[in-house]
């Protein structure tokens, strides 16, 4: 089996996110920023199939500016064997959205042959919950979204997935895309000596039009603002009263 | 582009130091600068490093934040030695970090294990304290030990599944380290040792101890380094001293009373165990310059996010122009003393010179003006500085050792005078 793990760069979660004076975005110049946490999860899950032999080869993919390149080794760094870096610009990575996503992974899922997608169930930064499911529907393949127990039975994947009534278990045959959710595993530090040796790992540079894939964005981002500042609240005498005070709010 | 590879291939056979600056490899033993030109130091402290540099220094402070950073409360007041820890951490090559990699070391640079200590420090200043001292027990054993030596307690250590205790200051011989009175005594094919040792860091849990010990004459050239297991009848341990800080790690006695140790277990030369210590201690200056360094960083982090939220006479601390001065004053003495930290660390990798008093001064600066920039953090709290439920009162107590102990900053500016007066 082999393993395409997708993989983003997004401000690191501790991070007290500014927005910017231009009210275009969020404040990222000399940020912290880290390998998006369910990215983590899927990397490991691999790793683990990899040490189960399960898996022979893990490909870690990212799309972004230069710097993205950083979470890719660190990705290598756990354990995958090659990385491949499909670069845009700043600028472009700042329009990037899943539907552009999605297509350079799916082509990438072609072009290196691979038996199943591993991406995060969704990244911190924008929460889409978008990529996994439409670069299974741009492959036609099938799809185990926020998977919390990935095994093999047989030729195909069992996978338990974490749905708002509880848990579903499903078998998905293989080529398949999945989506790690946050209990599927806990992601293991890279050592010392794995992240020296992640360096010589090979890396292929593309673009996106290299893979037949028009980033233009199709969405412009208007403002982006703080939420409202709390307002106080009001003490109410009795239930009457609150109930009086709640069909007045409309609620 | 040619031109400038040309140019900087000839600088660096005429400019020996030019490397260190412009060095375009990565990093190894002896290779030291970054990918990305000259190493600058500044507020951030993965400024001016190399992606590779940056990548050890991101995983050691994700470890100290969520595996150390959590429990050092619990460490200090429980007077806990984080075992299961400390081996997670020698798990991701913590234990050797500058040691060779034959037996087990990680084989990084002295530069490498500074970011690696400071980073640490932010979890546990007393907890990485120690580390740093194990480290300098395996590097010794590494360094200065043959092959079979090497081979037989090297891995262990590396991957702490024992531990190491450095033992050199006596109750009698502190700063004037070279007067010590620990007698070895040689009876055939052993060494019948008498003495105590004070102050030992890991004494009573360590399984390794690196005995300095009087087998020849008085003075330095006397001093042998000899490697006493834990076990070894004669060998036992005084009370657990109750400190002001560093409760993570026992400081015991270390006692030898008629101490059989094998001639074999000879580290070195017989004469050359104070000039092993000393070398030691070059390093485990900087390292204890490193983790005062990362007390200094997280408590000028922590003092931001107060001033920023704290309000009084109806605004935030951070709109009073005397705190900003004081955040500035401490901005800027921690940018100094990693600076002076760095520079050093990178004068042991090109083997420069002026070693010894580089050591020295980073220590001496780094420790004393840390233990100012915590000390003012603290005040910036106000009354929740005081409490137990803020690190700060933790960093400061644990790093007040750091102006003593490796040396104390009075024998750091005799070593200093020395070359200033030379």
């Amino acid at each position: 089996m082999r393993i395409l793990v997708g993989c983003k760069r997004v401000i690191d979660y501790a991070v007290k996110i500014r927005v910017r004076p231009d009210k275009k975005g969020v404040v990222t110049e000399g940020v912290k920023h880290s390998m998006n946490p369910f990215d983590e999860i899927a990397v490991e899950e691999a790793v683990r199939l990899k040490e189960k032999k399960i898996a022979k080869e893990i490909i870690v993919a990212s799309i972004g500016a230069a710097q993205s390149q950083e979470t890719i080794r660190t990705a290598l760094a756990m354990g995958g064997d090659r990385g491949v870096h499909v670069e845009v610009s700043a600028a472009e990575a700042e329009t990037l959205q899943p539907i552009h996503v999605s297509k350079i992974l799916a082509e990438l899922a072609k072009k290196e042959k691979v038996d199943l997608v591993f991406l995060g169930k969704q990244a911190i930064d924008d929460d889409s919950n978008q990529t996994a499911q439409m670069t299974a529907a741009l492959l036609d393949w099938p799809q185990a979204m926020f998977a919390s127990k990935v095994e093999q039975k047989d030729d195909k994947l069992e996978v338990v997935r974490e749905i708002d009534g509880g848990l579903e278990t499903i078998r998905v045959n293989m080529p398949c895309v999945i989506s790690a959710d946050l209990r599927l595993n806990e992601p293991r530090y890279a050592t010392l000596p794995n992240i020296m040796k992640a360096k010589k790992k090979k890396m292929d540079k593309l673009k996106p039009s290299d893979l037949g894939v028009d980033v233009t964005p199709r969405i412009e981002v208007i403002s982006v603002e703080d939420p409202p500042v709390r307002e106080a609240g009001a003490t109410v005498a009795d239930v009457d009263e609150l109930v009086s005070k709640l069909k007045e709010k409309g609620f | 582009m040619a031109a400038l590879q040309i140019g900087s291939r000839l600088l660096r056979r005429v400019l020996p130091r030019f490397n260190q600056l412009y060095s375009t490899e990565t990093s190894n033993n002896a290779d030291v600068g970054t990918d990305n030109g000259p190493l600058i130091s500044s507020l951030d402290p993965s400024s001016g490093l190399n992606d590779e540099q940056r990548q050890i220094q991101k995983m050691a402070t994700d470890f100290a934040l969520k595996e150390m950073r959590p429990y050092m409360d619990k460490w200090d007041q429980e007077e806990l030695f984080p075992v299961d820890t400390m081996r997670q951490a020698a798990a991701l090559g913590f234990g050797g970090v500058y040691t060779r990699t034959d037996f087990g070391g990680t084989g990084l640079n002295r530069l490498e294990a500074s970011i690696i200590f400071e980073a640490l420090s932010q979890g546990c200043v007393s907890t990485t304290a120690y580390i740093t001292i194990h480290n300098m027990v395996t590097w010794i054993i590494d360094t200065y030990g043959n092959d079979k030596q090497r081979e037989h307690y090297v891995p262990k250590l590396a991957s702490m599944e024992h531990f190491g205790s450095y033992c050199l200051t006596e109750p009698g011989s502190g700063s004037d380290a070279a007067s010590l009175s620990t007698v070895a005594k040689r009876e055939g094919g052993k060494f019948i040792v008498n003495g105590s040792k004070a102050f030992i860091s890991g004494g009573g849990e360590s399984d390794v101890y690196l005995v300095m010990t009087r087998t020849q004459g008085e003075g330095p050239k006397g001093i042998s380094c000899l490697l006493i297991e834990k076990g070894t009848p004669g060998l036992s341990f005084g009370k657990k001293e109750k400190k002001m800080g560093w409760n993570s790690q026992p400081t015991r006695a270390v006692i030898l009373e008629d101490c059989e140790v094998p001639v074999e277990n000879v580290i070195g030369a017989e004469g050359q165990g104070f000039n092993i210590a000393m070398a030691g201690l070059n390093g485990g200056r900087l390292n204890i310059a490193s983790t005062s360094l990362g007390a200094a960083q997280a408590s000028i982090e922590a003092t931001r996010d107060h001033v920023k939220v704290r309000k009084q006479f109806g605004q935030s601390l951070a709109s009073f122009q005397h705190i900003q001065f004081e955040i500035a004053q401490m901005a800027t003495k921690l940018v100094a003393c990693r600076t002076m930290v760095r520079n050093a660390a990178m004068a042991m990798d090109t083997k420069h010179p002026d070693i010894v008093t580089l050591c020295s001064m980073a220590k001496l600066f780094t420790t004393d003006t840390c233990f100012d920039i915590v000390n003012t953090a603290l005040q910036l709290h106000g009354g929740y500085g005081y409490l137990k439920d803020y690190p700060i009162e933790q960093y400061l107590r644990d790093i007040r050792v750091h102006q003593i102990l490796e040396g104390t900053n009075q024998v750091m500016q005799i070593l200093v005078s020395r070359a200033a007066l030379k």
